[in-house]
């Protein structure tokens, strides 16, 4: 249904976003990033992300792109 | 066209400066130039542009430093504590090279001192003032006429260079009322900036910025600086001599001193001295070398301040120990009178015998 | 794609610290520029502090202050182009303390000028130094053993001191520290950009902002603290709301 890209030139791996996510889907990856931090990660295999958006709201880097399904069951690039 | 209006100073130049396109004005009343404001409180409006009295001098320059950067040609006021305030706005408005106009019309410091005029604020005005490494181009008018050609040259010459200019004067020079005539108006030239701020619009974004924390930057910057200060130096130096051709002992003084001085000269002449005023005009860039070519042949001048003593020392310099350099000064809002002053040059005529 | 990066906020990282509320607020300003469809005729006068490189942020043309003074800076560059949207971006020294004057009076003046000010009760850039917005009891690099009245003086409430002020035409508090604040915040400044593009007088929005450095803690705490401790001293919400003629 939706889907978050976040954007490792950016993501300072402030986990702002993994405390706004209220599914719980967010988390610090072990790798580091271009940044030199650890950035957050959608894991999501169960494919439980509304796109809500919330976690986009909360980051102060613009480092995350939120995909929603448009209602014909097309994901909207 | 040109009728004579008769007008003070303060007035004479704020008419000027609307004649030269002078469409802003921030300020804040001090005495004793607030006719200057008071002025243009009211003429403004009438050519379409903006008076605002801002809350503070402080304010009122950082003002100007907007309405520069949005293009307009924008003077300020003040007198001497105020122009301290005004101190920092200065050096930034140096830095993002923005051209303005600035009249300090001085009175007696330091500290909140006394209303009467003064030559005092000199160091501060061609020496620095502000922190850093810039120079302000400094006029020194000493009648109203001059202060009128002096405002709009002014306009022009803070946009040439895309530097402050400060017009010096003194309480004197701001309250006294002369006849002025206005030469033909200017169009204020607005549309050749294309660094100014209008609205990233088909370009990109315009940014007036004095931070530049790279050193290599930073010291390019102040060299271009130091460029065009030096093209300044050559091309923007003024002065009057004035019956210097056959004089013994030369007077050097400008502002009101110097229209002193000239009475005196007039008085000494009679009295068979050959006696002669050499005039700076522009006292950034200072005339050295006019004083240094009168220093070959003219053995004694007369430095004559209404300060302790900050003009002199660019003399001195200017004549390299060629020339006795003698001074005289009355200090606290004292003018010095013009027999003071043949009193002065006939001491000096007696001990060259 | 429904949410990314605004056109008007440059894709460059910025230098702000990993959870700093600058970055949030950056955007939400870059948005509403955006949506408004202003950004070729914005000008953005960046204060002295940690937001003294915004001008690397956003692609509008704009002014760097000298600090406190861009609301004197944002009105002479009004004053000469009335078309332009001008807005300042102050944190608490700029605003709070050494600007107080001029952001007294472009507001007594109801100077067509928005401006945002970022309140994170401290001096980020300087170190963690005391700000006039510092909380009593609250620690900072001038006030090691917390804030106390009786040699410090007590925080400023800006928003309330120029709702008062007849040309204040908006003045809002918000946060950063949820969604549902961040939301509520980019309506403020909506707002505040529209009062200003009317002609209806001057408009603030305070940021309630965290700096989590500076606090000592890490970002997600820090917008806990902003929710525990700052809020009851700085209640969210429109102290004033333009009246519509």
């Amino acid at each position: 249904m939706g889907k978050v890209v976040i954007d490792e030139e950016f993501c300072k791996g402030c986990m702002l976003c993994i405390n706004a996510c209220p599914q719980h889907l967010l988390r610090t990856a072990k790798r580091v990033g271009k940044t030199s931090y650890h950035p957050a990660e959608l894991v999501d295999p169960e494919g439980n992300c509304t796109g809500c958006g919330l976690c986009a709201l909360v980051c102060p880097d613009a480092a995350i792109q939120v995909y929603r399904e448009k209602k014909a069951g097309v994901k909207e690039k | 066209m040109t009728e004579k209006r008769f007008m003070a100073g303060n007035e004479a130049i704020a008419e000027a400066a609307v004649q030269a396109g002078c469409r802003c004005y921030f300020g804040y009343p001090i005495t004793p130039q607030n006719e200057l404001g008071e002025y243009m409180s009211w003429r403004l409006p009438q050519v379409g542009g903006c008076f605002l009295q801002a809350e503070s001098e402080v304010s009122a320059i950082y003002m100007v430093f907007g309405a520069a950067g949005a293009g307009a040609r924008v003077m300020t006021s003040s007198s001497s504590p105020g122009i301290s305030l005004m101190q920092e706005g200065i050096s930034y408005i140096a830095a993002a090279e923005l051209p303005c106009v600035i009249v300090n019309m001085m009175r007696a410091g330091p500290g909140l001192g006394g209303i009467q005029p003064s030559q005092s604020d000199y160091f501060q005005a061609t020496k620095g003032g502000g922190h850093g490494d810039y120079h302000l181009l400094v006029l020194a008018p000493h009648t109203a006429q001059e202060a009128v050609n002096i405002t709009m040259l002014a306009f022009d010459l803070a946009d040439k260079y895309r530097n402050p200019v400060m017009i010096l004067g003194d309480g004197n020079m701001g309250q006294m009322m002369e006849p002025v005539e206005f030469g033909p108006p200017k169009k204020p030239s607005v549309a050749e900036k294309e660094w100014i701020i209008t609205g990233a619009k088909g370009r990109p974004r315009n940014i007036i910025k004095t931070l530049f924390l790279d050193p290599v930057v930073l010291e390019k910057r102040n060299l271009a600086m130091g460029a065009k200060l030096r093209e300044a130096t050559k091309n923007e130096v003024r002065f009057e001599p004035y019956m210097t051709e056959d004089a013994d002992i030369v007077i050097a003084a400008y502002g009101t001193v110097a229209r002193i001085a000239k009475t005196a000269i007039k008085i000494l002449r009679e009295k068979g001295l050959k006696v002669g005023l050499l005039r700076p005009i522009s006292l950034y860039p200072f005339p050295y070398q006019a004083f240094a070519q009168t220093a070959e042949r003219v053995k004694n001048i007369l430095v004559v301040e209404m300060s302790l003593g900050q003009m002199v020392e660019d003399v001195k310099l200017a004549v390299c120990g060629k020339s006795r350099v003698h001074f005289y000064c009355r200090v606290g809002g004292m003018v010095p009178s013009y027999d003071e002053i043949v009193a002065e040059v006939e001491k000096i005529a007696k001990e060259a015998k | 794609m429904v949410f990314g990066r605004p056109r008007t906020l440059l894709p460059v990282p910025t230098h702000y610290c990993p959870g700093c509320g600058h970055g949030v607020i950056h955007r939400l300003v870059a948005e509403v520029i955006d949506e408004l469809g202003i950004r070729e005729k914005t000008v953005a006068v960046a204060p002295v502090g940690c937001a003294v490189l915004l001008y690397d942020y956003f692609d509008v043309d704009a002014y760097e202050a000298a600090h406190g003074r861009g609301p004197a800076i944002a009105t002479g560059c009004k004053r000469v182009n009335p078309e332009l949207v001008v807005f300042t971006y102050q944190g608490d020294g700029d605003f709070a303390a050494i600007g107080t004057t001029e952001a007294v009076h472009v507001a007594s003046r109801g100077e067509k000028i928005t401006t945002i000010f970022v309140n994170n009760a401290i001096y980020g850039m300087t170190g963690g130094q005391m700000a006039p917005t510092t909380l009593l009891g609250q620690k900072t690099t001038t006030t090691t053993g917390g804030r106390a009245s009786e040699t410090a003086g007590f925080p400023i409430r800006m928003s309330e001191m120029i709702a008062t002020l007849p040309g204040a035409a908006y003045v809002a508090r918000v946060s950063v520290s949820s969604p549902k604040n961040v939301v509520q915040a980019k309506r403020a400044v909506r707002k505040a950009f529209e009062t200003q593009i009317k002609g209806l007088g001057y408009s603030l929005v305070e940021f309630l902002s965290q700096c989590p450095t500076n606090w000592h803690m890490t970002p997600v705490e820090s917008v806990r603290w902003i929710e525990e401790k700052m809020v009851p001293y700085y209640p969210l919400g429109e102290f004033k709301v333009p009246k519509e003629g």
